[in-house]
Parts: C-alpha cells; structure tokens; sequence
C-alpha cells in the first residue's frame, strides 16, 4: 500500500499517515457490508438488518494504526511494540468516541499511554537506525547453524523426551488429581498426540516422498469406519482390527495412488482432494453400510488387552487391585496413542536409511534423475503412498476406539488442511518440526477455550473459542510469510558423505507429485 | 422431451453460475500457476455482500424497483468482492511470489478457512434467506410436459452472456488484455518488455474475483438462500469446471462450466441426487487421470 512518488520524497510521517489513510478506507470497504450491517431473522423469519457501524469503524481504527505505527519503526520486534501502543491509543479514543462516560478517565490514559508508547518506541528505533550504519556489515553475516550440534541430535535427548511425554499423565494426576487432569491428559495430550501421529504419517508422503496428498483424511476414514464396523456386526476386539484397519487403508491407498501417481504437482493435490472427498460423500449416502450422516455409535470400547476399563469385578481396577476411575481409560488411551505415534516415527526414521526411504528422498529432489537411474518411480511412490495411508488408518482406528462414536463430519476436507498445514509449518521432512507443529496448532487452538480473561477486555459475549478456526486459518497465511520453510528450519540430510551436518531447509526440495 | 428440456435449461442455468466462477480459477492459474483456493469461499462472500445490500436497499433506503436495486447491487458486490480478493492477493500471496511452490497453496487454504470463518463470525452461522425476486414464469407446452422457464433463469443467461462479451473483450482487445496474456506466456520477459507484471497479476485477482461477484448475486437470487460454508462446493465443482475445459483456457472454463451444470442437473434427474457431488468429483479426478490438459488446454511440455 506504499503510494510513492519518485519526484518528491515526502517525510515518513507524511508517507506513513498517507499508508495508514488508504489501509483504513480500504478496511471501511472491506468491513462495509459484512461487518457493519448484521442479518439477522425476525419473529416472522424475515432477515433484517441490524446495524453495527462501530464494528466497522473500529476494525478501520486498528488497520489503520497498525499501519502507521508500522510505517514509522524499522525493526521488526520494536514494530510489534508500536502496533500495541497505537492499538491502545486507538482503544481510547475509540471510547471517547462513543462518548462512555463511565470509562472516559481509562480512555483518555489509554490514549495518552498508547502515544507515549509509540513515540518512545519511534524515538528508540531512529536512534538504533543511526547507530546500526556502521556495524551492519557485520551483522548481516548469518550466524552458521550448520556447525552447532542441532538438539535433536544428542543421543540421550529423544529418548529423555519420550519418558517425559510417557509419565505426563501420571504427573498430572497426581497434581490436578483425576476431575482436573482429564481435560490436560484428553484434550491436550491424547488430542495433540493424534495430530502428530497424523503429521508423521502424512509426512512419509509430503515430506519424504514429496507427493502433495490433500486427502489424507480418507485413510483416516477407513481406518475408523473400519474398526467401528468390524466391531459392532463381527465383534471383533480393538487389537485384531488395529491391523485390519491398517491393512485396509493400504488396499486404499493402492487402489486410489496407482492411477492418480503419474500425476504432478498441484493436479496430484486436487485428484487426491477428490478422492477425499469421494470417500466422505459414500460414507455420507451409502446408508446400508455406514449409518449415513447420524453415524455409528456405541463403538465397543478399549480395553487392557482384553481386560475391560469397568467398576466391579472382572474390571482392570480390581484385576490389578487399585481403586476404580474412568480416567484409568484414558490414561491408557494417552499410552496407546503415544505409541503408536513412536511407532510411525521409528518407522519412519528407520526406512531412511533403506533403500526404500533414499529413493523416497532422491524421488522428491529429482525425479528425472531418479528414472534415468533404473529407480522405479511408480513402486517408490505407491510404497509411499500405502505407507502413509497405513499410519493414517492406524490412527483412524485409534480415533474411533477413543470416540466410540463415528460420523462422516469428522472427515471434512478441514481435517485433511489440518494434517498438511501441520506437516508443512513444522518444516515438511523434520519429524521433530511435525510434532512441534501439532502441538502448536492443536494446542494453541485448543488454548483458545481457556481464555477467559479476555471475556473482561471485551465484555460477557466475546467467547474467544469462536475465534480458533479464524486465527487458525491466519497463521497458516502468517506462517507462509514469516516461516515458509517451518518452525524447524534446518534438515540433517540420511546420507552423507564424511561427517552429518544440518543443512537450511531451503535446500531440500519439495518435489513435484 | 419435455422433462429433458426442462432439464437442460436447469442445467444451463447452474452452468452459467459454475462458468463465471470457473474463469477466476482458470485466470489465475494461467498467471501464476497457482489454484487459488480461496476463490469458492470469495464466491460465497460476494453472495453475502449481495444479500446485505439487497436488504439495504429495499429496507433500508427504500428502492422499490427490483430491476433497478439489482443493478446496483450487482455492480456495487462486483467493486466490494474486487476489493476483497485485491487486498487478499496483496496480503496473502504476492509476498509468497518466488517462495516455494506449496507456499501459496497453504496459504490459500488459510485464507479459504479464514473467510468461511470470518463470515460465519460476523454474520451467523444460519442460513440466511432472501425474499423471492423475479418471480414470474414462462410456460411451454412439449407433448403434454410443461416446461417452465423463470425470468430469473432467463436474468442469469442474460447477464452471463452479457458479461463474458465484456469480459472477451478486455482480455483479447485491452492493452490490459494483452498484458495478461504476455505475462500468461513468459512472466521475466514481460517485466523485460516494460508490463508492470504485478499490476496485472493483481487485476487479474481483481477480474476474477468481479466475475465470482456476479456469480455470487445471481446464486443468491436463484437459490434465494446463502450460508457461510457455501463455498467450498461450488469452488470445487467451478474448479472442476475450470480443469475439464482445460486450465489456463478462458472459453474452456465457460465450456467446461456449462458441461458440470449440465451434468450435475442430469444425474439429478436421471440417477440420484444423493450422488451428484460424488459425480462432480469423479469427473475432477477422471480428466486429471486421463486427460490432464482439459478439452481445450495446452498439454503441458516438460522440460529437462
């Protein structure tokens, strides 16, 4: 939005309001219809409108402060300072404007605050700017991440890691005790733990193999509609359909990959994303099979190898003689899935280092070169494929054991955007980036229903849960701007020659499907 | 006879709405090689800025003319919607421009969940209902099967047509026009020659996004009811469109258009209704598998 003109540089301030001006009537264009002007259903079902022209107005307020204190501050951490104090300002002269009587003192030191806290932080970053001329040439050298040992790479530190993550629940219990735990232990820990398992199996795919799978979520559906059916019409138990699921899945996946691989790229996306599709939209209307939209319920539960989690005898309480409590259940349910999830990664990390996994990796930089060295592409990339989908259907089965209930709104085409957003924002091919990613993610959003003290900021109908998939869905965009390679930049190539050193993700390509 | 009649002007009709949205896709994906994702949930906006101005203007200000109130509002969602996706592409993808090739495809994705989202904050998650409007009929008699045709589906033809010769135009007889197409075949050399490379991309988000506009009033008066996730489908299905007629190839994306309508309307009648979204995206997947260049696209060359 920079309006320059080449003949006459104007000051910053002038060129900076000049940028906030337009971004502010751009908002009031933005916001007009949507934001101001609310439809709403009367008693006789008609829709009218119910004004709201502060909405827009105080949204055109922020844009447009945002972007002047923005434009005045260089440095990208002092910018973040600016933006805050002029949101404050704009928060006070908001209320002045509204002419609240009751707030009109906390308004006016909002605003005085606010500017203050602008024009120090503008004053600050001028003088950094002069100060900064002479050393810059020195800090424009990166500093060298290759040569520092990358955490993940100590050998004690995973294995420190995983005792932790196993004993987490345990820990929580005995903190919180069992009411306050369950909600860490099952939307926090089994939840995030299911998005990781995802992301690594979907990272075989994307990351590994470089084929963009946007219906990953398919296999997923198969591996939880297969359990739930195979255990209500045959009975079968959890530990039998786990691998059934699985196995399904890869008859999937090999049905769908064998004609849609030769595909590239984007193309490869979209067929898949059909595919997904597809298999929700069977699931929705082949009502014999799959219940049709009201779904399958009352899926047997989990059991401890055969032991039901049940209050009485013959329950795993008084088998094992300790005091019974639902949260027994979950507690395993956090093991079951954390295993898994470390079963797909040392897969994962194991077939690197075969021939299978250096073909995945040598496919997704060059595939050309790949077939002019006698690799099969077609095989490389259906194994791939089967594999991922395998570890999506593990999953699935998992999700459905732990739901007890399946419907085909669960596999919305969200989910799949779930999963590869995870994958590529923790950096696609890092297995520590995934988890880092679904934790950031699924956690975040889930952190979003705890924040109820923003219900004082904004007053009783700000519910902050309402927000999750809108910041959701703006951090993927940040993200991409910010971090297009991941949260965990740098790769430590399988194979090397001499000594194993972490390269720039930059450097790894993405493949082309 | 009749009942296929009545169909194929059912068919036309949804064929249109998928053309007008398909040719966004096809615009911007012969620009950048992008798929802009977000551009159903654009669609589904524009539907939204129609629907409150609609109101706004027979409530609120008193307009009685229908016809009248329809131009304005169709012009009025064209400039609003345009504005939308121009600050969308200035925001969310031109700093991705160079940036690795799935960059702007999340990012898509997150602009797509971020509008659904966005409008279902702001504007309710319920269906939202407008009044009828253009409610008269034309009647046929074919063999003893009447079959109708309403002034609205005439509207719809009317102006798509009316639009894609406004459209045809700019694009083939404009300097602007001439600019797209030089940046379609060979971005570098573009700039090289003097186009300013990303104006013409953010026109072409801006064209794309009236297009979708118009799409968006005309569904929005057919189907006389919006909701927040209306996107998604009809992005699909108009992307579907845009692949079958070959992407990148503006009369393939209204030929392409036209075909989905027709088939969706078709299975419809013929087979089930249950299964006409399986068939939309049966088609997707089995012109990517078989002919990926579309009926009327350039196959694409690989080179070493």
């Amino acid at each position: 939005m920079s309006v320059r003109s080449a003949a006459a540089p104007r000051s910053r301030l002038v060129q900076a309001a000049i940028d906030a001006a337009i971004a502010g009537i751009v908002t009031l264009g933005l916001g007009f219809p949507l934001l101001a002007l609310r439809t709403e259903q009367d008693v006789r079902n008609d829709l009218v409108l119910q004004p709201r022209w502060s909405w827009c107005l105080a949204a055109a307020l922020l844009v447009a402060s945002a972007r002047l204190a923005s434009g005045l501050v260089d440095d990208r951490h002092r910018r973040l300072l600016a933006i805050a104090g002029a949101w404050i300002a704009a928060w006070g002269s908001f209320h002045v404007f509204l002419g609240d009587p009751a707030q009109a003192g906390a308004a006016i030191a909002g605003i005085l605050g606010g500017l203050a806290l602008v024009a120090a932080t503008v004053a600050i970053d001028r003088r950094a700017a002069v100060t900064a001329i002479a050393p810059a040439n020195q800090s424009v050298a990166t500093p060298d991440r290759g040569n520092a040992t990358p955490l993940s790479s100590h050998p004690l530190l995973p294995l420190a890691g995983v005792a932790a993550l196993a004993l987490f629940p345990l820990v929580v219990l005995r903190l919180l005790g069992p009411q306050g735990s369950l909600k860490w232990i099952n939307n926090y820990g089994i939840q995030i733990l299911i998005y990781v398992m995802l992301g690594w199996g979907l990272n075989i795919v994307v990351g590994l193999a470089g084929l963009l799978d946007l219906g990953y979520v398919a296999f997923y559906a198969v591996g939880a509609y297969s359990y739930a059916l195979l255990s209500t019409t045959f009975g079968l138990s959890f530990w039998i359909c786990l691998p059934l699921a699985g196995l399904l899945a890869v008859c999937l996946g090999v049905i769908l990959g064998f004609p849609v691989l030769r595909l590239r790229g984007d193309y490869l996306a979209i067929v898949t994303l059909a595919f997904g599709e597809i298999i929700r939209l069977v699931l929705i209307n082949w009502t014999d099979l799959s219940n049709g939209p009201s779904g399958i319920s009352s899926i047997p539960r989990v059991t401890f190898f055969g032991i039901p989690f049940v209050d009485g005898e013959g329950g795993f309480a008084s088998r094992f003689g300790l005091e019974f409590s639902p949260i027994q259940r979950t507690i395993f349910l956090f093991w079951l899935i954390l295993a898994l999830a470390l079963l797909t990664n040392a897969v994962t990390l194991r077939l690197r280092r075969l021939p299978i996994g250096r073909a995945w990796e040598a496919l997704r930089e060059d595939e050309i070169a790949c077939r002019s060295l006698g690799i099969d592409t077609v095989t490389t990339k259906l194994t791939a494929f089967a594999l991922g989908a395998m570890f999506g259907g593990f999953a699935g089965a998992f999700f459905a054991v732990r739901q007890n209930f399946v419907s085909p709104e669960s596999f919305t085409f969200i989910e799949s955007a779930t999963i590869l957003a995870i994958v590529v924002l923790g950096g696609m091919g890092s297995q520590i980036g995934v988890a880092l990613a679904a934790v950031a993610m699924i956690g975040g959003t889930e952190l979003l229903r705890e924040l109820d003290f923003l219900k004082r900021i904004f007053g009783d109908g700000f519910d902050p849960a309402q927000y999750r998939m809108l910041i959701f869905g703006l951090s993927m965009v940040a993200m991409m701007i910010w971090r297009p390679r991941g949260l965990v930049s740098t790769r430590t190539p399988t194979i090397a020659r001499g000594e194993r050193r972490a390269v720039s993700g930059s450097l790894v390509k993405e493949g082309h499907g | 006879m009749g009942n296929f009649l009545q169909q194929l002007i059912n068919g036309l009709t949804l064929g249109a709405i998928y053309g007008l949205i398909a040719i966004g896709y096809t615009m911007v994906f012969g620009i950048i090689g992008m798929i802009n994702f977000a551009h159903g949930d654009v669609f589904m906006l524009s539907a939204f800025i129609s629907l409150i101005l609609f109101l706004a203007l027979t409530g609120l200000a008193g307009v009685t003319s229908v016809p009248f109130a329809f131009l304005l509002v169709l012009l009025a969602s064209m400039a609003l919607t345009a504005l939308w996706s121009w600050t969308i592409e200035r925001i969310a993808y031109r700093p991705l421009r160079g940036s690795f090739r799935l960059a702007p495809l999340i990012s898509a994705i997150g602009v797509s969940i971020f509008l659904s989202n966005f409008v279902q904050l702001v504007q309710g998650p319920r269906n939202k209902p407008l009044p009828p409007l253009f409610t008269e009929l034309l009647r046929f008699d074919v063999n003893g099967y009447e079959v109708t045709l309403a002034y609205k589906q005439l509207l719809i033809m009317g102006v798509t047509a009316g639009l894609l010769l406004v459209f045809w135009y700019v694009v083939s007889r404009t300097p602007l026009g001439r600019a797209q197409r030089a940046c379609e075949q060979d971005r570098r050399m573009a700039a090289l020659l003097g186009v300013d490379v990303d104006r013409t991309i953010s026109l072409t988000f801006v064209m794309g996004a009236a297009l979708a506009a118009v799409a968006g009033t005309l569904y929005i008066i057919y189907y006389g009811v919006v909701n927040f996730a209306d996107g998604f489908l009809p992005g699909v299905k108009a992307f579907t469109a845009a692949v079958l007629g070959g992407i990148g190839s503006l009369p393939g994306a209204v030929i392409g258009g036209l075909l989905i309508g027709l088939i969706e309307t078709f299975w419809s009648a013929y087979f089930s209704t249950d299964y006409k979204d399986v068939a939309a995206f049966s088609i997707l997947a089995i012109t990517l598998i078989f002919r990926p260049s579309g009926l009327l696209g350039r196959p694409d060359v690989e080179k070493v």
